[in-house]
């Protein structure tokens, strides 16, 4: 299955991929939300949705809706 | 040497300080209006600078960048793309916050590429130390070409260096800083090529952004260079790409990170305060605090301006010579500016609050909240702050709704948020429950007067979420929904900012309602001191026939001509006219006159009943309040304010649309009639059969 900001767990840190220009907000883009930036989700809020995320040093919340429209590579971290 | 004047836009994206680096700069030297034809808020101040220079500041309001997608940041680009606009900036002040520069840059770049001497302001510099954060200010300044000042609002420092900045600000380079025309070099070339004239980067936003543009035809420009939605997008992404580039580049050696020294405790907190317990708990503990100290804080000085007011029209009516000029003025004026005056305390303790949970970041974390929750009934956790902020009043509120992406859940938004109970039904909702409710305790601690006061809050609410369930249910309207919430870290409330926005807020309701309710009671007070025919002109002659049978004393007899004089004025054939319809919700004339004259303004039913009791009663001294309680029914003998009247009012000032500004920022912000017209016939129909359903269960 495709990794999306929606399927990543709290705490966990992604390269954001590839996504369809089409579906995502200038605005989020702006935020810094770009192909080969940091995604880390920090917050799930009550009942799973929006997702409080740190995009790029960017502290912003999306809906689950457009989290599933970002593709994003899992960082493994090894402690 | 004679003064220059100049002009000084401030810049910068929300949550960065821009508003307390405005009021640092302009301290109450402000002016705040709105800008021609929309209801965007045009924040002016004045500064004095050395060298005999004046500079008028405007606060533009907050945006992420130059491509506009409101209305608030459409006001940016329309000033700064029209050199022939008065407050067009000689220098432009960008405000950036250090924790956030690179996002914070991406509106600096841009604004160089217009071509306007900049000035990067980086604010909270306090902040470096416990973020671990150095930064190198010669080269950062070498290559975003500009003079940086390091400011902390919180700690008062570097704005005499910004000031003096300002002053020299022929000197400060104005080139762009990076070239972002390389996205697509051939397109721009040919649009250089086809305007020579025009600054390309200007030319861009012609083609991409909706927005007024005076002395460039954006027809001829856009038919020939047009392009798809999808391709411009797509051209947006790679310029933005390119700025970040830009931004990384110059701050991996202009900015560094001790991650060790980085103390955070945004995380700590927001564990707790979006916790899906606690964070509804404390939010709602929040609402609760807020309410409960409203109505009990603000009764000490209400009571206060109340009693001062009828004792000053007392001592006008005494001390003046008799006539109309005085009685207009111990009868109209004067009880008409206390009902005004009275709101101060409430209105200031709702604003004082509200600017708190803004300033401090907490806002945000409410709409994190509550999103999934709202939603459900159509709205946005968006939605939350307007109807918070409806509780101050639904002007505002409804202008707060601006930053709702989606058209559908912003439109009811707009339509439910007059349910919540704006600072203008305190006033009516204060005296009708000190009447009914007794001041006494329930379990011990809860006041039963704050409880009721609770209780109507939550009606608001819950009918304006009600609603907003059957909206989404009826409209039909189809719109992408898009939701991106900044999430600013927690600040301590900066008291001049929070001061200064309870004074500005309050300074603007006052003098707004204070001429609606000014106007109103002159012309009440003219139309119960004046009447038609014999049965006013000859008052007192009918009395005397009326009581041959059983003469009455002195004081006796003044008030029931009084009360004869007033029932056969203007004002009381009018209310004589409604009562039919009103006696079933339990409501005499007098309060029908009231309720007609707050169809202007919810504010107004206590003037009128001020005004109309002050003109039937020959005793000056006592207070509205004591007047109406002692208020009894003609006929039967019992006291109009009793407990089934006094719920059929509230109930009725809880649901019914009364505020012509209301409608008109409906108007305003939805472009059309129908929907306020809506608003209007729902809600007072809503009102009307409340009202009458509880009077006839409780009589």
């Amino acid at each position: 299955m495709q990794n999306t900001i929606h399927t990543l767990k709290k705490g966990e840190k992604a390269i954001i991929k590839d996504f369809d220009i089409d579906l995502i907000p200038l605005k989020l883009l702006e935020m810094g939300c770009l192909p080969g930036n940091l995604v880390e989700l920090l917050q799930i809020a009550p009942f799973g949705d929006p997702l409080f995320l740190d995009i790029n040093g960017s502290h912003v919340a999306i809906r689950v809706e457009t989290a599933r429209e970002i593709e994003v590579e899992l960082i493994k971290t090894n402690f | 040497m004679s003064i220059q004047n100049i002009n000084v836009a401030l810049i910068g994206n929300p949550n960065v300080g821009k508003t307390s680096v405005f009021n640092m700069l302009t301290g109450l030297n402000q002016q705040v209006g709105n800008y021609p034809g929309i209801t965007v808020e045009k924040k002016i101040g004045f500064c004095k600078l050395p060298h005999n220079i004046k500079a008028n500041i405007l606060d533009l309001p907050g945006t992420y960048s130059l491509n506009a997608s409101s209305m608030d940041e459409s006001v940016v680009i329309e000033l700064l793309l029209n050199k022939n606009d008065k407050l067009y900036p000689d220098v432009a002040v960008v405000v950036t916050d250090v924790e956030n520069l690179k996002r914070n840059l991406l509106i600096y770049t841009q604004i160089k590429d217009l071509e306007i001497p900049t000035i990067l302001v980086i604010n909270m510099a306090d902040r470096m130390e416990t973020k671990g954060i150095t930064l190198n200010i010669p080269y950062l300044e070498e290559k975003l070409k500009t003079k940086i000042a390091l400011v902390s609002s919180r700690k008062s420092r570097g704005i005499e260096e910004l000031k003096n900045l300002i002053v020299s600000y022929k000197t400060i380079p104005n080139e762009p800083c990076l070239n972002s025309t390389v996205i697509d070099k051939d397109y721009f070339e040919k649009l250089q090529h086809a305007f020579p004239n025009q600054l390309l980067y200007k030319l861009w936003l012609v083609i991409t952004q909706d927005v007024n543009f005076s002395n460039l035809d954006r027809n001829e420009i856009r038919s020939t260079f047009t392009k798809s939605h999808s391709e411009l997008k797509r051209l947006q992404q790679k310029e933005t790409i390119k700025r970040y580039q830009f931004i990384n580049d110059v701050l991996k050696e202009g900015l560094k990170v001790d991650a060790s020294m980085a103390k955070d405790i945004r995380a700590k907190l927001d564990r707790v305060l979006t916790h899906k317990i606690w964070g509804y708990f404390i939010f709602f503990a929040i609402l609760f605090i807020i309410f409960q100290s409203i109505f009990s804080w603000s009764t000490i000085p209400m009571d206060f301006i109340d009693s001062t007011f009828a004792s000053l029209s007392s001592w006008v009516a005494e001390e003046l010579p008799s006539g109309i000029l005085t009685d207009l003025l111990s009868q109209g004026i004067i009880p008409g500016i206390g009902g005004v005056i009275i709101f101060i305390p409430q209105i200031a303790f709702l604003f004082l609050f509200i600017s708190i949970l803004e300033e401090s970041g907490y806002m945000s974390r409410v709409v994190f909240l509550m999103d999934k929750i709202m939603r459900k009934f159509g709205l946005s956790g968006k939605s939350v702050v307007p109807l918070i902020s409806g509780t101050a009043c639904a002007i505002p509120a409804i202008m707060a709704t601006r930053n709702i992406e989606n058209w559908k859940e912003r439109l009811i938004t707009i339509l439910v948020t007059p349910f919540t109970t704006c600072s203008a039904r305190l006033p009516v909702y204060a005296i009708i429950i000190s009447l009914v409710i007794p001041n006494e305790r329930v379990f011990g601690v809860l006041n039963m007067q704050g409880l009721s006061l609770m209780l109507l809050y939550l009606l608001g609410f819950g009918t304006a979420i009600l609603s907003a369930y059957i909206l989404n249910k009826i409209l039909k309207l189809d719109s992408k929904t898009y939701f991106v919430v900044e999430m600013p870290s927690y600040k301590l409330p900066l008291f001049k900012n929070v001061g200064i926005n309870v004074v500005e807020k309050t300074k603007a309701f006052i003098v707004g309602a204070g001429k609606i309710i000014l106007a109103i009671s002159i012309i009440l007070w003219f139309l119960a001191s004046y009447g038609p025919g014999k049965d006013f002109n000859e008052a007192e002659a009918i009395v005397k026939e009326r009581t041959i049978q059983k003469p009455l004393n002195e004081v006796e007899f003044e008030n029931a001509v009084a009360s004869q004089k007033l029932e056969s004025s203007y004002i009381g054939i009018m209310g004589k006219a409604i009562e039919p319809a009103i006696s079933p919700l339990g409501y005499d004339w007098k309060i029908g006159i009231a309720i007609i004259s707050s169809f202007a303004a919810r504010e107004v039913f206590v003037g009128t009943l001020a005004t109309i009791y002050s003109v039937g009663n020959s005793d000056n001294e006592a207070t509205i309040k004591s007047k109406m309680q002692e208020e009894v029914n003609p006929v039967t003998g019992e006291k109009i304010f009793n407990f089934a009247t006094g719920i059929s009012l509230l109930l009725f000032y809880a649901f019914a649309m009364q505020c012509a500004s209301t409608l008109a920022i409906t108007k305003k912000e939805t472009n059309s009639w129908k929907w306020p017209a809506m608003q209007l016939v729902f809600m007072s129909a809503l009102a009307y059969f409340v009202a009458l359903l509880a009077y006839q269960l409780l009589k």
